[in-house]
């Protein structure tokens, strides 16, 4: 091919591309998900069965800690939908006119995960407070940070002051937070009971009922398309409901 | 006809740089527009984390760029000089860091000195010494990510050095180390300097390796990429993330301008 022909051919596969998004044939719509760190398998099999039902569609997901995610749709990011790890997030997002529609998607647990070599060093949830243990937490503005922090204030203040003094990082994600006591760097972390499907090497120890505080899963439609509608509707359904019980979180299964 | 060519670019050519040009002033013209448009900047560039980090990668980064220079320039002057086998290995390794990418580098000290890792267990397990989550642990990921760059520069410079001037000082009577700080080093200052400009620069952005290896703890380890990374996850957060990188941006090119200032000022004179 010589080097005239290849603007030409450029233009080409533009208008092709351009025909088969447009086309009514055969309308391939991209539903593109942004979705909470926490949910990664479980969005990542929910969208194989989605594509599996409707093989017109194609999904692309990103996951991060749902503040940056809100941030980033905020500053204009493309995304038809947002899987949030908390209300708040979402709330944001309809402050700023940008939510069609939302519904409750899951809730999920928190739990106290302990690297294997720290396991003779913490028993209970009590043990967090234990001097000199290398704790990990997400950030404060991140909703698993936020959840772990409002569970150690129904301890007290004076246990919660204990806790926070053995904090030794900040993570930005809940998966980034666990990583550092599966790799044995922190001897302790609080994250979602969801997140032990996903761990290798830990040992989890549960947080008593009373200073449970369950996360709240939303996921908002960012604005009309069909596919993202669908979409919207298969994360809800008892199908998808299925999917993330798998993962270990508690579906809301109830329609809008 | 072809001077004048020289002066005036064909159109497609200036087009071309106009657009590239824009690709890098945009983004410091939307920071800048983002920063001082918003009452909020100042309150962020105040604030205690915004201190704690601008202090912590100060002093983590000059420390990390002293270590650099101390061990990079006897590392640097040997490579030059020696010749042994396997010697383009000992470069190519030494290089290896400048097209890691961070996060890549982080994992890559976690597996040496993190608590499990080849000699963060021993450490852990005699002297109870762990790096993980520390400022050593910062000064570390600076240094790993940032030293190669001074070596590389310094390398280059001593090479440039016509080794007839030291030999001609030996035969005169100069010690090796006389004649290395007063022909060598005047010689290759230009590239010294440059090199530990490029060195300080990329320890003060680091940011993977940190994230990875040494955490995310205010005052501790949260130097300011980290700082500007977390303020970009709070609600209101893109004004400080925002105001903190304008901050670190206005640090970073007043010591640049430094650093060009005492390459040019002292390089031309051997």
């Amino acid at each position: 091919m010589s080097l005239r022909a290849i603007p030409a051919a450029a233009v080409a596969t533009a208008a092709l591309a351009l025909a088969a998004c447009g086309g009514n044939d055969e309308p391939r719509q991209t539903v593109t998900v942004l979705a909470a760190a926490s949910l990664t398998e479980a969005f990542g099999e929910l969208a194989e069965a989605f594509e599996g039902s409707r093989p017109d569609a194609d999904v692309r997901l990103a996951f991060a800690g749902s503040a940056a995610l809100r941030t980033q749709v905020l500053e204009g990011a493309p995304a038809d939908l947002f899987a949030s790890a908390s209300p708040d997030e979402v709330a944001a997002l309809a402050a700023a006119g940008l939510v069609v529609e939302q519904r409750a998607l899951a809730r999920n647990a928190l739990v106290v995960v302990v690297a294997e070599d720290a396991s003779a060093r913490i028993g209970d949830f009590a043990g967090l407070a234990e001097p000199g243990l290398r704790l990990v937490l997400t950030a404060e503005d991140v909703p698993a940070g936020r959840y772990a922090r409002e569970s150690l204030a129904l301890a007290g203040t004076e246990f919660t002051a204990r806790v926070l003094a053995n904090v030794r990082s900040n993570e930005a994600n809940v998966r980034a937070t666990l990583a550092k006591v599966e790799l044995g760097e922190a001897d302790a972390a609080i994250v979602y009971a969801s997140d032990l499907a996903a761990a290798n090497g830990v040992r989890a120890v549960t947080i008593p009922a009373r200073f449970q505080v369950a996360a709240e899963y939303r996921i908002a439609l960012l604005g009309e398309n069909a596919g993202a509608r669908a979409f919207l509707a298969f994360a809800t359904s008892p199908e998808g409901s299925a999917i993330l019980a798998r993962h270990g979180l508690e579906p809301v299964a109830v329609a809008p | 006809m072809t001077a004048l060519r020289a002066r005036a670019p064909h159109l497609g050519l200036g087009l071309l740089i106009a657009v590239f040009a824009l690709f890098f002033l945009l983004p410091f013209a939307g920071l800048l527009e983002r920063g001082l448009g918003d009452g909020g900047a100042w309150d962020a560039i105040t604030s205690d984390t915004a201190l704690d980090a601008l202090v912590l990668s100060l002093w983590t980064s000059a420390l990390s760029l002293v270590i650099a220079v101390v061990a990079g320039t006897p590392v640097a002057y040997w490579l030059t000089h020696a010749r042994f086998p396997g010697k383009g290995a000992v470069e190519a390794l030494i290089d290896l860091p400048i097209v890691l990418p961070p996060t890549i580098a982080g994992v890559a000290l976690l597996t040496a000195f993190g608590r499990r890792g080849l000699l963060g267990t021993p450490l852990d397990e005699w002297f109870g010494v762990t790096l993980g989550f520390s400022t050593v642990a910062v000064i570390m990921a600076q240094l790993f990510v940032g030293a190669p760059f001074y070596v590389r520069a310094a390398r280059a410079g001593f090479a440039s050095v016509d080794g007839q001037y030291e030999r001609v000082a030996h035969t005169l009577g100069a010690s090796r180390l006389r004649a290395f700080g007063r022909i060598v080093l005047p010689l290759s200052w230009p590239s010294l300097a440059a090199g530990a400009a490029l060195c300080w620069a990329r320890a003060l952005g680091e940011l993977g390796a940190t994230l990875i290896f040494a955490g995310n703890l205010q005052g501790e380890t949260q130097t300011m990429p980290l700082a500007i990374l977390s303020a970009f996850e709070r609600a209101d957060g893109l004004t400080a993330a925002v105001a903190l990188a304008i901050l670190l941006l206005a640090v970073a090119l007043v010591a640049l301008a430094a650093f060009w200032l005492l390459s040019s000022r002292n390089g031309a004179t051997p």
